[in-house]
């Protein structure tokens, strides 16, 4: 873990409409961090990780990675200009989404998901991408279903699925975005334990948005708890989640974890 | 006597078993002009969705405004205008060909909102997906969304094609001895319309039957998730 952060908002600003999502916020995740953000729903916690991916723009301040404003780009004269889809397209190589619906895509076979990205984008060959796609399946535990289609897998294969094609575009930073969600119970230990074991093992930078507290706990460097758009309070898992200063962090800990 | 065939005037039955070589030499121009039709409609009507969905308001405006004059004209001016006003630009084109166009041109309008539909319906995780792994727009659209979308605009298409065949009597108006055309030929001739109008209504009957039929089994065999890709 260096001190510079790969990851920095800076004042952001996002509103859908009249309704402001993310309200100058400032936030920072340092290379190889895994950072785990909690907090009621409409809070700006999924905001956070879909501007990252540029799947949502935004309305004000700045937002860096690795180095670079990821929504601007410098004009010859120094000045910030918005970025072009070019830049963005370069930007978005350092970065991997997980999704809570999964989104694989359905009409290709498993191997095929993982593939298809690092053969047009990165410029694999088909043999390339496809020995490190069966590598990727063999570490998500899934190497006997290559061939089959999403629809004939459960909801928690389907998202090791969805780990294993994000890892395939070889990110530097991975955003899970609330990955177990939408999993029956029993589904969530399988996903988790992956996540878990990428964590412990890889370098990788990740950024969790969860409701899974304990696993946020086991997992994490830092918590961080969103209300109202911005970072209410944010900590140690175990300083946070034993000894919250503020009272919204508590009101919300004791909501969630009573259940 | 038409195309080299006689027939035979002597009964009823004969006569119908006579003109019936007839009828399925026009019977094939209809096929002919139906297919011939149905594929520009789905290879224009495809472009023009494309262009719809343009963020260029500058692209996406021309494509509306044409799309939109296709489907509120009556296809027979728009025919007429292929096949008398465009040779005074020096464009001549074959009567047939001229038909078939014109189909095709007018159902490329409807066919690029059965597109539209079929592509809005395909789910925003999927384009999110394809963006977050930086797939380009083009491979997005004819590998992403487009083997999505296919199996749901099957059926809307299948009627459009039937709809077509139907239509491919207004065709005579320019000269084209389809089907219809052939029938009133032999019926000019022999005085006799009831037979040859009666064999054209049950052979439209049986073509507008099979191509059901066939769509219907394309439909039923195309698995529902989209066009598979190993």
């Amino acid at each position: 873990m260096s001190d510079e952060p790969i990851i920095k908002f800076d004042k952001v600003v996002k509103r859908f409409g009249d309704l402001t999502v993310l309200n100058e916020l400032d936030f920072e995740v340092k290379k190889g961090e895994k950072v785990s953000i909690i907090g009621p729903s409409g809070s700006g916690k999924s905001t956070v990780l879909r501007i990252l991916m540029t799947l949502e723009d935004i309305n004000g301040g700045v937002v860096t990675v690795g180095g670079e404003p990821l929504w601007h780009e410098k004009a010859p004269d120094g000045s910030l200009v918005p970025a072009s889809e070019t830049h963005l397209r370069k930007m978005r190589t350092q970065l991997g989404m997980v999704f809570q619906q999964f989104n694989l895509f359905p009409h290709m076979t498993v191997l095929r998901n993982i593939t298809e990205a690092p053969v047009q984008v990165l410029g694999l060959s088909k043999q390339e991408a496809k020995q490190r796609g069966e590598e990727l399946l063999e570490l998500v535990g899934l190497a006997d279903q290559a061939q089959k289609y999403p629809h004939q897998l459960s909801g928690g294969q389907q998202q090791r699925v969805g780990i294993a094609r994000a890892l395939a575009m070889r990110p530097n930073i991975l955003l899970f975005d609330e990955p177990t969600s939408a999993l029956d119970p029993e589904l969530v230990g399988e996903v988790l334990n992956v996540i878990g074991k990428l964590a412990e093992e890889h370098d990788l930078t990740m950024l969790l948005v969860t409701h899974e507290m304990r696993f946020a706990r086991e997992v994490s460097d830092r918590v961080c708890f969103f209300d109202q758009g911005r970072i209410r309070e944010e900590g140690a898992p175990e300083d946070l989640f034993t000894d919250p200063n503020e009272e919204r962090t508590r009101e919300f800990l004791q909501a969630v974890l009573d259940n | 006597m038409l195309f080299g065939i006689a027939w035979d005037t002597s009964s009823g039955w004969a006569f119908a078993v006579s003109i019936l070589p007839i009828l399925l030499i026009g019977m094939w121009v209809t096929i002919q002009a139906t297919v011939l039709g149905f594929f520009i409609a789905l290879a224009v009507g495809l472009v023009w969705a494309a262009l719809k969905a343009a963020p260029l308001k500058i692209i996406s405006w021309p494509a509306a405004v044409v799309t939109e004059f296709l489907r509120d004209t009556p296809l027979l001016i728009q025919l007429f205008f292929l096949y008398y006003v465009l040779p005074e630009f020096g464009i001549t084109l074959p009567a047939f060909m001229t038909g078939a166009l014109a189909l095709g041109l007018q159902y490329s309008a409807y066919t690029s909102e059965v597109y539209r539909a079929g592509i809005e319906a395909v789910a925003k995780g999927q384009h999110e997906a394809a963006r977050a792994l930086n797939l380009s727009g083009g491979r997005t659209f004819t590998h992403i969304i487009l083997p999505q979308a296919i199996p749901r605009i099957v059926p809307a298409m299948g009627n459009y094609l039937v709809s077509i065949m139907k239509d491919v009597p207004l065709l005579s108006v320019v000269t084209v001895l389809e089907m219809l055309n052939v029938a009133r030929i032999i019926g000019d001739r022999t005085f006799n319309y009831l037979v040859p109008l009666s064999m054209v209504g049950a052979l439209y009957l049986i073509m507008t039957l099979v191509a059901s039929a066939g769509v219907r089994l394309l439909d039923n065999w195309l698995p529902k998730q989209g066009i598979p890709l190993k």
